[in-house]
């Protein structure tokens, strides 16, 4: 993509004052007032995120259900109209082209929320493969998108939207709004109780502000990473690429292999049965450090490199580095003492289970 | 934005207090509001020389490190432990509690190639 693009709600953005940097082709908030402060209020109250840069595609017909479960990992014959599924598009030998939500909208009809950076590459990928009985295409220009996440954004919901009911947690609703229609999406990459809410490209700004007035605080990128690595919510193109199975990022839950046959099925059936060589683990430091960041060098506890970080980050809930990174499946247990290498100084780690941060609507 | 002018300032956001031939180095308002949320200070040995120009210290937010340069040529004679310990000082106090290093200057001449509050404050515009 060579020129950078624009969110319906860029100029409500720079109103807000958000700092704008450019985020997979999109210019795009990464802090309002500041990553910790944001951070805080989507865990303690709730926080607005624009994420209009992300896919929508739409399919339908009487091949729609036959056609995505031959593309997609997870079963989508799982799912009753209404109901949505954390999924993955992969490539012949297994890697991950991008992780997804599709939504069954109706018997024939599934509405998919696709990675940014990836709407193009997905969009051709799947348009190969496209059958004559199925009808597909890509929406991601008509609609804005917005994720409101936290505690309270239950509340924020019902006094933005009156009359309407969320949806149960990854379920899907309808209604009609001014200029047409929005979706809403009982799900998020927060860990919290939240929601996503599509609308009209031009009735994003109006919804935008609607959802701040009733009590969400504006938040950027910033605080997206944090809050998704807390919860060990793996981000395409750092924890999940195409020389990468969602069998050794540990996200096996997400994918069937029973429900027949699949692209890069092969692969994940024979790594499952055999285990695979490399995991994705979450490690976090025992001991004050500088913050963990993608990229840099993995050691073991013999100061040999056999890795490197695909995230990380000084966790703004646990006070200590939190990060993730593929590692030999000998050294993926929980307990195992690691080493990160931050510009020469060695910082331990230890292998812990995920993810780092049970939030209040798990804990229950 | 907080300029204080008695002091002198490098291009790169660094601000130092000339006592003797002593200089106390730290960040400015201007890059500490830049900067938001300083969560680690990476301090330098004691008793390194460093040039004018060689990264010293590293200061980072949540987002990103950034490197802190010798805004005058020296050896590293004191460290400030306390935004070691409590790296929010770099943000509360920038000229005060949150100074980072302290250079014993050879040469005290270096410090006309800096800016005086007017310049940097021109500049950060």
């Amino acid at each position: 993509m060579s020129t950078i693009q624009s969110t319906p709600l860029e100029s409500l953005h720079v109103r807000l004052g958000a700092r704008m940097v450019p985020f997979a082709g999109w210019n795009m908030p990464v802090q309002y007032t500041s990553i910790m402060d944001e951070h805080g209020a989507v865990r303690a109250t709730a926080g607005i995120f624009d994420i209009s840069h992300m896919g929508q595609f739409i399919v339908s017909g009487p091949g729609a259900l036959g056609w995505l479960n031959r593309m997609l990992a997870n079963n989508v014959a799982k799912l009753a109209p209404g109901q949505g599924q954390y999924s993955f598009l992969l490539n012949e030998s297994g890697g991950v082209i991008d992780d997804l939500i599709v939504y069954r909208t109706a018997e024939d009809n599934f509405f998919l929320v696709v990675n940014a950076s990836m709407i193009e590459e997905d969009y051709f990928w799947m348009a190969k493969h496209q059958p004559e009985d199925v009808e597909f295409s890509n929406e991601s220009a008509l609609w804005a998108g917005m994720a409101v996440q936290g505690p309270q954004s239950a509340a924020a919901f019902a006094s933005a939207c009156p009359g309407q009911e969320l949806p149960p947690r990854n379920g899907i609703v309808r209604f009609a709004v001014e200029g047409g229609e929005a979706v809403v999406c009982r799900t998020g990459y927060t860990g919290e109780d939240g929601f996503e809410f599509f609308c009209p490209a031009g009735e994003g700004e109006a919804w935008f502000e609607k959802f701040i007035a009733a009590g969400a605080q504006a938040c950027g990128l910033g605080a997206r990473d944090t809050l998704r690595l807390e919860m060990c919510y793996p981000l395409n193109g750092s924890d999940l690429s195409p020389e990468r199975t969602p069998i050794e990022a540990g996200l096996g839950f997400f994918v069937d292999l029973e429900k027949g046959d699949f692209i890069g099925r092969e692969t994940l059936a024979r790594q499952k049965a055999e285990g695979p060589a490399q995991r994705l683990v979450a490690l976090e430091y025992t001991d004050k450090g500088a913050p963990p960041r993608s990229h840099y060098p993995l050691l073991d506890a013999d100061g040999q490199v056999i890795s490197e970080l695909s995230s990380g980050v000084l966790s703004p809930s646990l006070g200590t580095g939190i990060a993730m990174a593929y590692v030999p499946a000998a050294l993926a247990k929980p307990g195992t003492d690691l080493l990160v290498d931050v510009r020469g100084r060695h910082f331990p780690a230890k292998v812990v289970k995920k993810p780092f941060y049970k939030p209040a609507a798990q804990k229950a | 934005m907080n300029v204080p002018q008695n002091l002198r300032y490098n291009k790169s956001h660094e601000w130092v207090l000339l006592e003797g031939d002593i200089a106390t180095v730290g960040i400015s308002d201007h890059a500490q509001e830049e900067l938001t949320d300083v969560v680690f200070v990476e301090l330098p040995p004691v008793g390194k020389t460093v040039d004018v120009g060689d990264p010293t210290a590293v200061v980072e937010s949540v987002k990103a490190a950034s490197d802190i340069y010798a805004p005058i040529s020296g050896e590293v004679v004191e460290v400030n432990d306390a935004v070691e310990a409590d790296p929010s000082l770099v943000n509360t106090d920038p000229y005060g509690k949150g100074w980072i290093f302290k250079l014993k200057v050879k040469d005290a001449g270096q410090l006309n190639q800096l800016l005086d509050a007017t310049g940097y404050e021109a500049m950060i515009g």
